[in-house]
């Protein structure tokens, strides 16, 4: 049966971790994260669950302690955000390739400097060369529902990967909303035992983790990690179909809101989403055809699912809440690559939106649509990307 | 049962770090391990940080570990083994595993005493069941002989060399056995294996106590330190000899010399075969090579203040 409660994202994740109750969790502090796993240091002191903690001194430490407990064999959580998520960046490359389903949510907070503890998607977009998984949530609901399923993605035998599953710092970490959970028993019937694999801690079968390989290995190394990426999505789409079994919601590699005859549409992650979902509504009553994509598998990239769900639109807005100074949005370029080899591509732009916990307006999302609807008429791309929101 | 700490006993135990391995010939690191594993009558599971020792050991499908071993980075060998420490714990807990195992990091110096500091003060502070145990050749030989906090005074590196106006390094060494004890930890110890003995009964002694425990363990470098590759045992008795590298141990913050040289020779003794102090000799560093002297007969006094108040 599930509990309708009231509750912050941070709570909401909290609470799906102690459902699944790892067997070790590094906790350190950091904005807007630290009140996540302060909720998980609380569960661990009243005895709500067997979790081992390391209360480790640096998200460093952090990221290099999961990586040795999930070699050692066995169910590894950890969260971040921001600057902390920057100095896990070496140990992020190391989790993903020796092959360690560590699960992760990542609050995400803008990048210093200027320091900022606010909402933006710069961490994580650092952080998405490093051979994670990246699974991106709109709302607490989302965060809760992905953090369960991130287990069963990671976990998979074919798959063995890290996880992480991203919400916007603030908006979602620390509002509260209605959202349901699951049963205690049903998230851990879900998530099922922890399967090992080559585990350290087998002292009949000792084994070397971390080798140096050289010119002789790395290459092959290295394309082992790109294949077992092209299997991810199928385990996502599986995971989810028996998530919605369980749950009654439905996820699938990304969400799309009025798209099916759209002419113009939004590309757009996380909470700004749900606002860029009521001005859509208000185009859609003046008769605009108007829509909207949300990826949730950001890592590994659905491209070609992508180009099919906005192939039969004209005018398309990529929305980042990152930049990639000197180049595009990273979304940006993601959706554009996907778009490449479709023969009649929609129109392009790019705008960059909501840093360091900039408010996203409906009236930003209403400007960006009314500059779409001229751009499908057939007027020119003034600028194809540009900030949204600047104070002049 | 423990095995007796003689050759005849030790002889019979198999060398878990095997033949082939590709240090270099002369380095007095793999001997460390070797006696570090001997002395160890348990199963173990090693860290290793990245250095020298790591990228020798185990390099694509070989590896002369017959223990679980695990690198992952140059700066956290005592956080990833924390998490490996971690783990068994959780699983201990659960009754999913029933096994004593011991738990062993290694580290250079540069990967300790440096980059690795961080990481291993928290581990200590933590209070996970492991000893660390670094192995101090006195600079990144690894990389090609570069300064790290614990190159001595004095010595010619290829980031502090010896030029015609800056005589190599002009620090003295950082003093990370005592750092170590400073965090209250059941048990640091310095140790060398020219005195093997007294070396593995400091891992034996070690290993008996619950919490974190460190040792530092000079390894000789003829790469570095550009000397003889026979040269390893008789330069660390040499440092031992002359104070400069005392064998001692501090437990629950109680000092014990645990060697006292017959006849204290002159740390010119132990430096003179050394390349790395060649200019030393020199008569325009003469007041370089006196005030290493002074430094070493300084430290050496100080720690025997330390080990007679018993403190």
């Amino acid at each position: 049966m599930a509990k309708v409660v009231a509750v912050t994202g941070n709570e909401a994740v909290a609470n799906a971790l102690r459902q699944v109750n790892p067997d070790v969790c590094g906790i350190y502090p950091i904005t807007p994260q630290t009140d996540m796993m302060q909720r998980y240091a609380s569960y661990i002191a009243n005895g709500q669950v067997t979790t081992e903690p390391i209360l480790v001194e640096s998200e460093h430490s952090s990221m290099s302690a999961c990586i040795g407990a999930a070699a050692a064999g066995g169910r590894v959580v950890t969260a971040t955000s921001s600057q902390g998520l920057a100095l896990m960046w070496e140990m992020l490359h190391i989790a993903s390739g020796d092959r360690l389903p560590i699960i992760m949510p990542v609050v995400n907070r803008a990048l210093s400097a200027p320091l900022n503890i606010h909402g933006d998607h710069s961490d994580a977009m650092g952080a998405r060369d490093t051979g994670w998984i990246q699974i991106w949530s709109e709302n607490a609901q989302e965060s809760y529902d992905n953090t369960i399923q991130a287990f069963r993605v990671g976990e998979h035998m074919d798959i063995r990967l890290p996880v992480m599953v991203c919400l916007d710092g603030f908006i979602i970490s620390h509002s509260i909303e209605r959202m349901e959970y699951l049963e205690d028993k049903e998230v851990r019937n879900f998530v099922g035992e922890y399967k090992n694999f080559l585990p350290l801690l087998d002292l009949e079968k000792p084994k070397s983790y971390g080798p140096l390989i050289l010119t002789d290995l790395y290459h092959e190394y290295k394309r082992a990690q790109h294949e077992v990426m092209t299997k991810v999505k199928d385990v996502v789409l599986d995971v989810a179909k028996d998530f919605e079994k369980l749950s009654g919601r439905t996820y699938g590699l990304f969400e799309t809101y009025r798209l099916d005859d759209a002419d113009i549409a939004l590309v757009i992650l996380n909470s700004a989403a749900g606002t860029s979902k009521d001005v859509i509504d208000d185009f859609r009553n003046k008769g605009i055809k108007a829509g909207l994509l949300k990826p949730r598998l950001f890592r590994p990239f659905p491209y070609e699912e992508v180009a099919e769900a906005l192939k039969n639109t004209k005018a398309v807005c990529v929305m980042d809440r990152a930049d990639s100074f000197g180049g595009y949005g990273p979304l940006f370029m993601e959706i554009t690559s996907a778009l490449y080899h479709l023969k009649d591509r929609p129109a392009l732009i790019n705008k960059i939106y909501g840093l360091g916990g900039r408010d996203y307006m409906p009236s930003h999302a209403a400007l960006v649509l009314n500059e779409l609807h001229e751009i499908a008429k057939g007027g020119k791309i003034r600028i194809i990307k540009e900030y949204l929101g600047v104070r002049e | 049962m423990a095995t007796g700490l003689t050759l005849k006993e030790l002889s019979k135990k198999e060398d878990l770090l095997t033949h082939g391995h590709r240090m270099c010939s002369g380095c007095g690191a793999p001997t460390i391990v070797k006696m570090v594993l001997l002395a160890t009558d348990y199963p173990v599971i090693a860290s290793n940080a990245t250095g020298c020792l790591e990228v020798s050991t185990c390099i694509s499908e070989y590896t002369a570990w017959k223990i679980p071993w695990i690198h992952t980075a140059f700066e956290n060998a005592a956080a990833t083994l924390s998490g490996v420490e971690t783990m068994y714990r959780s699983l201990k807990k659960q009754g999913k595993i029933d096994k004593d195992i011991k738990f062993i990091a290694f580290g250079g110096d540069g990967g300790t005493y440096d980059i690795g500091l961080q990481s291993l003060s928290g581990a200590m502070e933590r209070g996970h069941d492991m000893l660390y145990v670094c192995y101090d050749n006195g600079a990144y030989m690894n990389t090609g002989i570069q300064r790290s906090s614990a190159t001595p005074l004095g010595a010619d590196t290829t980031t502090c060399p010896a030029g015609d106006v800056i005589p190599g390094k002009l620090r003295v060494r950082k003093n990370l056995t005592k750092i170590m004890a400073a965090h209250n930890i059941p048990y640091a110890a310095q140790a060398s294996p020219s005195h093997w003995m007294d070396l593995m009964k400091k891992v034996r002694k070690a290993h008996e106590f619950n919490g974190p425990k460190f040792m530092n363990v000079l390894s000789g470098c003829n790469r570095g330190w550009r000397s003889q590759t026979n040269d390893a045992i008789t330069l660390s008795r040499l440092a031992v000899n002359s104070c400069y590298w005392p064998l001692y141990e501090i437990e629950d913050g109680v000092t014990k010399i645990t060697y006292t040289p017959k006849d204290k020779v002159p740390v010119a003794d132990f430096m003179k075969p050394q390349g790395r102090f060649k200019h030393l000799f020199a008569p325009a560093n003469d007041w370089l090579l006196k005030k290493v002297q002074e430094e070493v007969d300084k430290e050496w006094e100080k720690l025997k203040k330390q080990a007679e108040c018993g403190c």
